[in-house]
C-alpha cells in the first residue's frame, strides 16, 4: 500500500504536482482524522524539545529575565557531582532491577505453560495486578514493608533469628528497595508476554527434541530461548526505557530528599528537583538534555550488543 | 492429567504459589494496615490480621483530605481522557489502516519515531506552555495534551489493517458514506475489541499518573487521588492506619473494576507484545 503512495506522489512531481495536489485535495477529510496528533504533538512535543535546547543555554528562574549563558549550564553539568551520582544511581537500580525480574518472568512463564499447571488465569491475574496498582500506592506499602524499625521485613527476619537491615536509611540497602518494587509491580507483566510466546511454539517441537533425547536444560536453551529470543528483546526494551526514567518510587519513599547520601536520586527526579523545586529552569533543560544524550548512547550500546549476540 | 494427583506438578505448583504469594501480600498488607490502628501494626510483633478500625481510619482521612472530591477528580479526568483518545486514535488509526493518501508512510515514521522520545526532555517547556496558556492547576492540562496518543494511534492502525475488510468499506461508499460515515457506521463497530483494550490501558494508566498531575495541580481542590495520596504520605507520615486508609481508597476500586475485564485485558497485552 505505502509503495503505491510513493510512486504516485513520484509521479505526481513529474507532472508539475496538479495531481498530488488532487489526491491531497481527494483526501481532505482523511488529513483532518489525522490532524489532532500533528498539532498536539507540534505544540506539546516538537516545539517543547526545541524551546528546551533554547532553555538550557540560559539561566531562568521562571519569573524574572534570562539570563544567555551559552554552553554555561553544560559546563557545570559536566562537572556536577549531583548529576552524575543520579545517573549511577539510576543505572545501579535498573540493573538491579531488570535482571531478576526478567528471570523471574521467565522462570514464571515456563512454570505456567506446563501441562501440569491448574488454574492458569487464576495465576495470570494474580501476577498481573500489582501491574495495575499505582506507583504512588506501591512506595507507601513497601514503604512501611520495608520500615527499618517496625517494617514487616524485619519482623521476618528477626523471627528467623537475623539480623534486621536498615532498608531505607542505607544508600544501597534504598536502591535494593526500590529494585525490589519495581521487580514486584512487573514481573508478572513481563511473565504474561513470556507466557504468549511460549505457548505459540508447537508441542511438535518439544516432542521431536524429546525423541531426539534432548533434556530438559537442553530443550530450554536449545529451543525456548532461541524461539522467545525477539519477545526478550522486546521486554528488554521496554524495561531500559522504564528504567531510565524512574521517578515515583525514590519520590514518594524519600519525600522529594533522594534519600540518605542521595542514594536514591535518580536522573529524573534530580530534574524535578533542579526544575520544579529549585525553579532553575535553564539548569534543568540542561539535565534533560543530558539525561536523553545518556539514554540515546546507553540505548545504541544495548543494539550493539544484541547485534554481536545475533551473529553467534 | 485431569483430577489425578501427579508428583511431578507440585514442582511446578509450589513455586508458582509462592510467588502468589508475593505477588499478593502487599494488597493483603494494605487491608491489614487500614483496619488496626497504627500502634497494633508498628509493635513487636505486629498484629498480621484483619482488625475492624477501617471505618475510623477512613474518617480521619476524610477529615484531613477530600480525598472523595479527589476520587471525583480522578474519574472525571480519566474518563474524559479516554474518550477522547478512543476517539481521536480509531479516527487516525482508521486512516492510517485504510487510505492511501500522499504523505501516509512519511506521516506514519513521523508519530513511530515521536513515540522514543522521552516525555522528560520536554517536561519543563510543557509546563511553561501551560502556564502561557493560563492551564496551570487546569484539569485541560491533564487531558488535553496527551488525547491523541501516538501509541494508540499505532494500536488501532494495526487491529484496523487486519479487521476491517475492503469489501465492507467499498459496500459502503457504494451506499454514499462519506469518509465520516464510513468511519462511524463500518470502521468503529469492527474497531470495538480493539477500543475495549485501549480504554481499559488509558483509563488505568491516567488514573495512576502522576508525575505531570504533580507538576500541574497546585490547588488542593483539584488533586487527583494519586496527589492527594502522595501529600496525606507526606503530611502524615505518622500516622501509618490513616494513609493505608487513603491506599485503599486510591487502588482497591480501580482493581475490583479491572477484575472485571482482566482475562481479555491480559492476553490482548500479551498478544500485543508478541506481534510487536
Amino acid at each position: 500500500m505505502s509503495d503505491t503512495n510513493v510512486s504516485l506522489a513520484a509521479g505526481a512531481s513529474k507532472r508539475g504536482g496538479s495531481q498530488l495536489w488532487r489526491e491531497i485535495y481527494k483526501h481532505r477529510v482523511i488529513y483532518l482524522f489525522i490532524s489532532p496528533f500533528f498539532i498536539l504533538f507540534a505544540v506539546f512535543g516538537l516545539f517543547p524539545i526545541l524551546f528546551s535546547l533554547y532553555l538550557s543555554l540560559h539561566k531562568w528562574d521562571g519569573i524574572g529575565e534570562m539570563k544567555y549563558l551559552g554552553l554555561g549550564q553544560y559546563n557545570y553539568l559536566l562537572h556536577d557531582a549531583d548529576f552524575w551520582k543520579s545517573i549511577l544511581n539510576t543505572l545501579e537500580i535498573w540493573i538491579i532491577s531488570t535482571i531478576p525480574m526478567l528471570f523471574f518472568a521467565l522462570l514464571i512463564a515456563f512454570l505456567l505453560n506446563s501441562t501440569f499447571v491448574r488454574f492458569r488465569n487464576v495465576y495470570r491475574v494474580i501476577y498481573f495486578l500489582p501491574n495495575v496498582t499505582s506507583i504512588v500506592a506501591v512506595a507507601i506499602v513497601f514503604g512501611t514493608i520495608f520500615g527499618d524499625n517496625y517494617g514487616f521485613l524485619n519482623f521476618l527476619l528477626k523471627t528467623l533469628g537475623l539480623q534486621p537491615v536498615k532498608w531505607l536509611s542505607s544508600p544501597v540497602m534504598l536502591k535494593v528497595a526500590i529494585a525490589v518494587m519495581v521487580i514486584w509491580r512487573w514481573t508478572g507483566y513481563n511473565s504474561i508476554i513470556y507466557l504468549a510466546g511460549l505457548q505459540s511454539i508447537s508441542n511438535e517441537l518439544y516432542e521431536a527434541a524429546r525423541i531426539d533425547g534432548a533434556n530438559l536444560m537442553q530443550t530450554f536453551f536449545r529451543i525456548t530461548i532461541p524461539i522467545i529470543r525477539p519477545i526478550i528483546l522486546f521486554t528488554l526494551i521496554t524495561s531500559t526505557i522504564g528504567g531510565m526514567q524512574i521517578f515515583t518510587e525514590p519520590q514518594v519513599l524519600t519525600n522529594n530528599s533522594g534519600g540518605p547520601e542521595h542514594g536514591g536520586m535518580t536522573i529524573v527526579l534530580y530534574l524535578y528537583q533542579q526544575s520544579f523545586l529549585n525553579h532553575m529552569f535553564g539548569y534543568g533543560s540542561a539535565v534533560a538534555w543530558g539525561m536523553f544524550v545518556i539514554i540515546a548512547v546507553f540505548s545504541l550500546i544495548n543494539w550493539k550488543i544484541v547485534q554481536l549476540t545475533e551473529r553467534k | 492429567m485431569n483430577g489425578r494427583f501427579h508428583p511431578k506438578s507440585l514442582l511446578y505448583q509450589i513455586p508458582l504459589l509462592l510467588g502468589a504469594i508475593i505477588s499478593m501480600f502487599p494488597f493483603y498488607w494494605i487491608i491489614v494496615m487500614s483496619t488496626r490502628k497504627t500502634s497494633d501494626v508498628f509493635r513487636f510483633p505486629p498484629k498480621v490480621t484483619f482488625g475492624t478500625e477501617l471505618l475510623t481510619n477512613m474518617k480521619h482521612v476524610f477529615q484531613n483530605m477530600d480525598f472523595f472530591g479527589a476520587f471525583l477528580n480522578t474519574v472525571f479526568i480519566a474518563s474524559c481522557h479516554t474518550v477522547l483518545v478512543l476517539l481521536f486514535c480509531s479516527l487516525a488509526g482508521f486512516a492510517f489502516a485504510k487510505y492511501q493518501f500522499p504523505g501516509n508512510k512519511v506521516l506514519f515514521n513521523i508519530l513511530l519515531v515521536s513515540m522514543m522520545v522521552p516525555g522528560q526532555l520536554s517536561l519543563i517547556p510543557s509546563f511553561l506552555i501551560m502556564q502561557k496558556l493560563g492551564w496551570i492547576g487546569s484539569f485541560k492540562a491533564l487531558i488535553i495534551p496527551g488525547m491523541a496518543s501516538a501509541f494508540g494511534i499505532f494500536w488501532m492502525r494495526q487491529y484496523a489493517k487486519e479487521a476491517i475488510h475492503e469489501e465492507l468499506l467499498n459496500a459502503g461508499k457504494i451506499d454514499g458514506c462519506g469518509d465520516f460515515r464510513l468511519y462511524w457506521n463500518v470502521a468503529l463497530p469492527v474497531l470495538r475489541p480493539a477500543l475495549a483494550f485501549l480504554g481499559i490501558f488509558t483509563f488505568i494508566g491516567t488514573w495512576n499518573d502522576y508525575l505531570w498531575p504533580l507538576i500541574i495541580i497546585n490547588d488542593s481542590k483539584k488533586y487527583t487521588l494519586q496527589i492527594a495520596l502522595s501529600q496525606l504520605n507526606g503530611i502524615y507520615n505518622t500516622d501509618y492506619a490513616m494513609v493505608m486508609a487513603g491506599t485503599f481508597f486510591a487502588t482497591f476500586p480501580l482493581i475490583v473494576v479491572f477484575l472485571f475485564v482482566s482475562r481479555q485485558f491480559i492476553s490482548d497485552i500479551a498478544a500485543g507484545a508478541v506481534k510487536a
